[in-house]
């Protein structure tokens, strides 16, 4: 059984125009995902390039359901995501680049009522919390200070707190190193290296971050325009394109640069 | 690590369910505690509207009107303490998803494994439980600083009816907090229209009779018609549990019918918002 089995999956969104069709603003439907096809081995780091608005944010939304597909399927260790979304959401948690909080209360009881919807009660959390932040590299004597408090770093640990305390077997990482200082990067890639070393977890690594796809990843996928043009190992992708780096790989299989997103941003879908 | 969750048994699901609704409950403890002085400055707001609706009845004694001013203060006081209360259970159920809508953290919530229903039960159980006792510390100052005489109320009675009715306006809320999912920055405010119509319908300040009879019509299926009326006997005449019986039974029935419908409406929204991916705050 794979880890995930994902095959012609499909999602749109409908966008409103400037021009207007009467007293109604004109709306067209614009692909996000255009069946995409990939699978993940059990323990496998998979690791997703591509630009702004190239469908990476849908892929991971899909999966840990909280979009409805318009076509295709996805199956997370067997369980149909779309159809039996219980069962997928045990076993599914999810980083992204906003680590989204009440701002008010502190990263304890953030992580608290987080942790409830999991089945785990007081007694559990105050074990498990100042354990899980310890391994992240959170100061404990700080988890009582509202998390407005805290710098986008540390905001950000605690949001790899909370996916871990509820033990996914596959994590989902939506650019999770986006905005950080060089040095709590490395924290995080270091901490993502240990989970998947010591917690037996599957992770999809979405990213813009060239070196990190492929200083973490078993396989580097192109996600481009909604499609998945590539997927294999860095290293064959770079053979595969008669490149010297996975840029230049990633500018052979696009046919443009990394870096030039104003064509992607006019599609106005999901990052 | 097991993969594949196995059956979990009815006693593991169940202390599952309860964590859940506890955890619902100890999230909307935290942030009043947070916000402890913004709630007494709406507390402040409230304690001066009820107060301008109820010192309408010494107004209408001071031009010359021959009513009894107790009788009409405490009428007017218990409309404008249910005003209030139905204020902050459908602005607290409603308010609590915009929250979560506006920090990023619905997302969360909606990828967990918990049942919609214990979850918006736990906020309409604590939006329950803040609203009586904000309601109840409004009605002591109020009647208080009036002087009301109280003697005969049956206060028992008129908790009972409005616990009974509580159900039904949880439904009501439930539905009118899915509005901040389709409209995070307008969805939240039209619970306030939820609750005007409610109460316009139900005799808030005046007996229903007065009312064209279209909406005597209407006011039959508000649950806050039998709730003011079972409330003011209770408290004005001490009508015990066998005289606010024909207040209550129909709140059951309205109560039945409007939490499972309220539920329908809210998965609605939800599978409309998954599928125009309105979760989203960005990225």
């Amino acid at each position: 059984m794979f880890a995930v089995e994902v095959h012609n999956l499909r999602k749109e969104f409908l966008r409103k125009d400037a021009a207007r069709s009467g007293l109604r603003k004109k709306r067209r439907r614009v692909p996000a995902l255009d069946g995409v096809s990939f699978t993940m081995e059990r323990g496998e780091c998979l690791a997703i390039l591509g630009q702004n608005g190239s469908g990476k944010s849908t892929l991971v939304r899909l999966l840990s359901t909280l979009l409805l597909n318009d076509g295709g399927t996805a199956f997370v260790f067997g369980h149909d995501v779309f159809k039996e979304q219980r069962a997928v959401q045990r076993l599914v948690n999810r980083v992204s680049v906003e680590a989204s909080f009440f701002k008010k209360m502190s990263s304890e009881e953030n992580l608290a009522y987080a942790a409830r919807f999991y089945g785990l009660g007081p007694k559990e959390t105050k074990v498990e919390i100042p354990r899980i932040l310890g391994r992240v590299g959170f100061p404990t004597d700080r988890k009582h200070e509202g998390m407005e408090h805290l710098s986008r770093g540390m905001q950000q640990k605690v949001a790899l707190a909370r996916a871990l305390l509820t033990s996914p077997v596959l994590l989902l990482l939506d650019e999770p190193t986006t905005g950080l200082d060089p040095r709590s990067k490395l924290e995080v890639q270091d901490f993502i290296r240990e989970v998947r070393a010591s917690h037996d977890a599957t992770i999809l690594l979405c990213t813009h971050d060239l070196n990190e796809a492929e200083l973490l990843s078993d396989r580097v996928g192109i996600l481009d325009r909604g499609k998945l043009i590539a997927l294999a190992p860095a290293e064959e992708l770079k053979e595969r394109y008669g490149a010297e780096t996975l840029e230049e790989a990633f500018f052979a299989a696009t046919g443009r640069s990394f870096e030039a997103e104003d064509e992607d941003a006019e599609r106005g879908v999901f990052a | 690590m097991s993969v594949m969750p196995g059956p979990a048994s009815l006693g593991a699901s169940l202390r599952s369910e309860v964590i859940t609704f506890g955890g619902v409950v100890e999230r909307n403890w935290y942030l009043i505690k947070r916000y402890f002085w913004w709630e007494l400055a709406f507390f402040v707001w409230s304690l001066a509207n009820t107060l301008t609706i109820v010192f309408i009845a010494k107004g209408i004694k001071a031009a010359g009107g021959q009513i009894d001013v107790n009788r009409a203060t405490t009428t007017l006081l218990i409309g404008a303490v249910i005003w209030s209360y139905l204020g902050i259970v459908f602005e607290f159920m409603t308010e609590t998803v915009a929250w979560e809508r506006w920090e990023g953290t619905i997302e969360y919530t909606f990828m967990a494994p918990l049942r919609r229903s214990v979850h918006l039960f736990g906020v309409g159980v604590f939006a329950v439980l803040y609203g009586v006792l904000r309601s109840a510390v409004l009605f002591l100052v109020v009647a208080f600083f009036f002087g009301l005489h109280l003697h005969d109320a049956n206060f028992f009675a008129a908790v009972l009816v409005l616990a009974v009715a509580s159900f039904s306006f949880m439904g009501v809320g439930t539905m009118t907090s899915v509005l901040p999912l389709i409209s995070p920055e307008k969805g939240a405010q039209l619970g306030f229209v939820a609750q005007g119509m409610l109460l316009v319908i139900s005799g808030v300040y005046y007996p229903v009779s007065v009312l064209p009879e279209w909406m005597q019509w209407l006011s039959t299926i508000s649950p806050a018609t039998y709730a003011l009326r079972g409330i003011r006997a209770a408290l004005l005449d001490g009508a015990g549990l066998s005289e606010v019986w024909g207040d209550i039974w129909p709140l059951m029935i309205i109560g039945a019918v409007a939490m499972p419908l309220g539920l329908w409406v809210f998965r609605r929204g939800e599978i409309y918002a998954k599928k125009h991916g309105k979760l989203k705050r960005s990225g």
